[in-house]
């Protein structure tokens, strides 16, 4: 039996062969979307072609209104990821090292990461109104549980030994966590935030289900009320496009920042 | 007076719901000063636990352990220690991780890197300074945390089968330059292992530990002359030394198995 063919597991391919696939998948959906709409098979307010998806983004480009929503979106996002960050971060390198912070953490935490946010919307509104403070909650409270939960467990894995090591080396306490538990860190830290951040798109539409007046979301909900399906689909492939600029920037940060750590 | 006195250690560990297991059982041991003292038994004979006291990272149920007269009670930077795990900071360059300790104590940044430098250079690792832990091999990384346990400038070098990750070829040199080390520094030493080549090799005492509960059943003066290259391995005083304590591991393993 042959163990590096194409059907046996763990087996690299040419990069040729990697590139033609993924363009070949891609080029798969465009086809069926084509056959459905131009063949006639589907409604156009069912589903709107590509051309008019193309208009549609043509349009929104040029009246800059898509600039407008992917500018709040944005702000809606980054401030929900980042204020969730700047808290779990810290709070998750110091649950995963010290019992003390796990035991009084562990049982909030791992209760709130199965509440779904949607059902969390009514109570935020009559907490924080409906502006923007609402939505950054939405994108806050969806990740914030999270990750703290993956981060204390990056933690948690930092080698005792390397901190044992520090030890042996003159460090103190405080010393040990400034300069081995936070470095250490740092790769897992950077892994984790990268598949938050995707999270955190996901709640997007949740984010602007109420009261909003502009976002991807927003233009998504209201483009549904006339079954404008181009303009649907717009928001859908903007909000997907951004994730993985979002997810590239990561990427290339980490390359960046921790050029010492092993794997990418 | 002895550099090192284990006095009457006793280390019992009582895992909940389980049976309470005594790892070290009323142990006792001098290390004179510029000795190569080495400690060689099975695994699970409590020697790393020994070691892990000595090192202040852990505390004895019972007994005493003092340095230089003065009771030991954690961690500092006068035991240095190089673990059986890759230890190196992986966010620090060869050089940075050399520098730690010595950054540390608060000397001037230029003698920081003169002994940074002297110890690279010891460890034959001239021209690495500026890698990172991942680009080097498992025989490097273990040769760089010889040279920044050494540029601490410790009182005791603590070695926990420091070479048991590496393979056999690799970890017959890293013996040889430990040795190389050992024979200009005479630095007093305290390693552990369960290879009798490696301890009947390396020290001037071997110190041979049976398990459950762990304790020394002997201790032999190894007199072969220093410096020691490899053709001592085949030499009859070699094979005299290695088949006694080869016979005591064996005895020692029978009589716990029939336990």
């Amino acid at each position: 039996m042959n163990t590096s063919s194409l059907f046996s597991p763990k087996t690299e391919i040419s990069r040729g062969l990697y590139i033609g696939l993924s363009i070949s998948s891609v080029l798969a959906v465009l086809l069926v979307w084509c056959l459905l709409t131009y063949g006639g098979y589907m409604p156009p307010d069912f589903l709107a072609t590509p051309l008019e998806v193309l208009r549609a983004g043509l349009e929104h480009v040029s009246d800059l209104s898509l600039f407008g929503h992917m500018g709040s979106s944005l702000t809606v996002i980054l401030s929900g990821f980042l204020l969730a960050s700047v808290l779990a971060v810290p709070l998750g390198i110091l649950m995963g090292s010290f019992r003390a912070v796990q035991a009084f953490l562990e049982p909030i935490t791992g209760f709130m990461r199965y509440i779904p946010v949607s059902a969390l919307i009514p109570l935020l509104i009559l907490w924080v109104g409906i502006g923007i403070e609402q939505k950054i909650m939405v994108i806050f409270l969806g990740t914030f549980f999270q990750q703290l939960i993956l981060i204390s467990d990056v933690s948690a894995r930092v080698s005792k030994d390397l901190i044992d090591c520090a030890y042996t080396l003159g460090a103190t306490r405080g010393q040990v966590v400034w300069r081995i538990l936070l470095p250490a860190c740092m790769p897992g830290v950077m892994d984790n935030l990268r598949v938050t951040m995707g999270w955190a798109w996901t709640y997007l539409v949740v984010a602007e289900l109420v009261a909003a007046n502009s976002g991807l979301g927003y233009m998504i909900l209201n483009a549904m009320r006339g079954l404008f399906t181009d303009v649907i689909l717009l928001g859908v492939f903007t909000i997907g496009i951004l994730g993985l600029m979002t997810d590239f920037l990561f990427k290339w940060l980490r390359q960046r920042l921790l050029p010492w750590s092993a794997d990418f | 007076m002895s550099l090192l006195s284990i006095q009457d250690v006793t280390v019992r560990f009582e895992p909940k719901g389980k049976p309470a297991v005594l790892a070290l059982d009323n142990v006792s041991l001098d290390v004179e000063h510029n000795t190569f003292s080495v400690i060689v038994g099975p695994s699970g004979c409590g020697k790393s636990t020994l070691l892990r006291l000595v090192a202040g990272l852990e505390a004895p149920t019972s007994g005493r352990l003092d340095l230089d007269g003065k009771p030991i009670v954690g961690p500092s930077a006068d035991r240095g220690m190089v673990f059986q795990s890759y230890t190196l900071f992986p966010w620090l360059t060869v050089r940075e991780n050399v520098m730690f300790g010595p950054k540390l104590k608060g000397l001037p940044k230029s003698e920081v890197e003169d002994i940074a430098d002297r110890f690279i250079a010891a460890v034959h690792l001239k021209g690495f300074e500026k890698s990172y832990p991942k680009e080097l091999s498992g025989g490097m990384r273990q040769r760089v945390a010889l040279a920044r346990a050494l540029a601490n400038d410790p009182r005791i070098l603590l070695m926990d089968e420091p070479f048991g990750a590496l393979d056999s070829q690799t970890r017959q040199l890293m013996q040889e330059l430990l040795l190389e080390i050992w024979q200009e520094q005479r630095k007093t030493v305290l390693f552990i292992t369960h290879d009798i080549d490696e301890a009947v090799f390396l020290g001037d005492e071997v110190h041979v530990m049976s398990a459950r509960p762990g304790r020394f059943s002997r201790t032999l003066s190894i007199d072969i002359e220093r410096p020691r290259g490899i053709d001592v391995l085949t030499s009859p005083a070699f094979m005299e030394y290695k088949r006694e304590i080869l016979s005591l591991m064996h005895d020692e393993a029978v009589r716990a198995q029939m336990a």
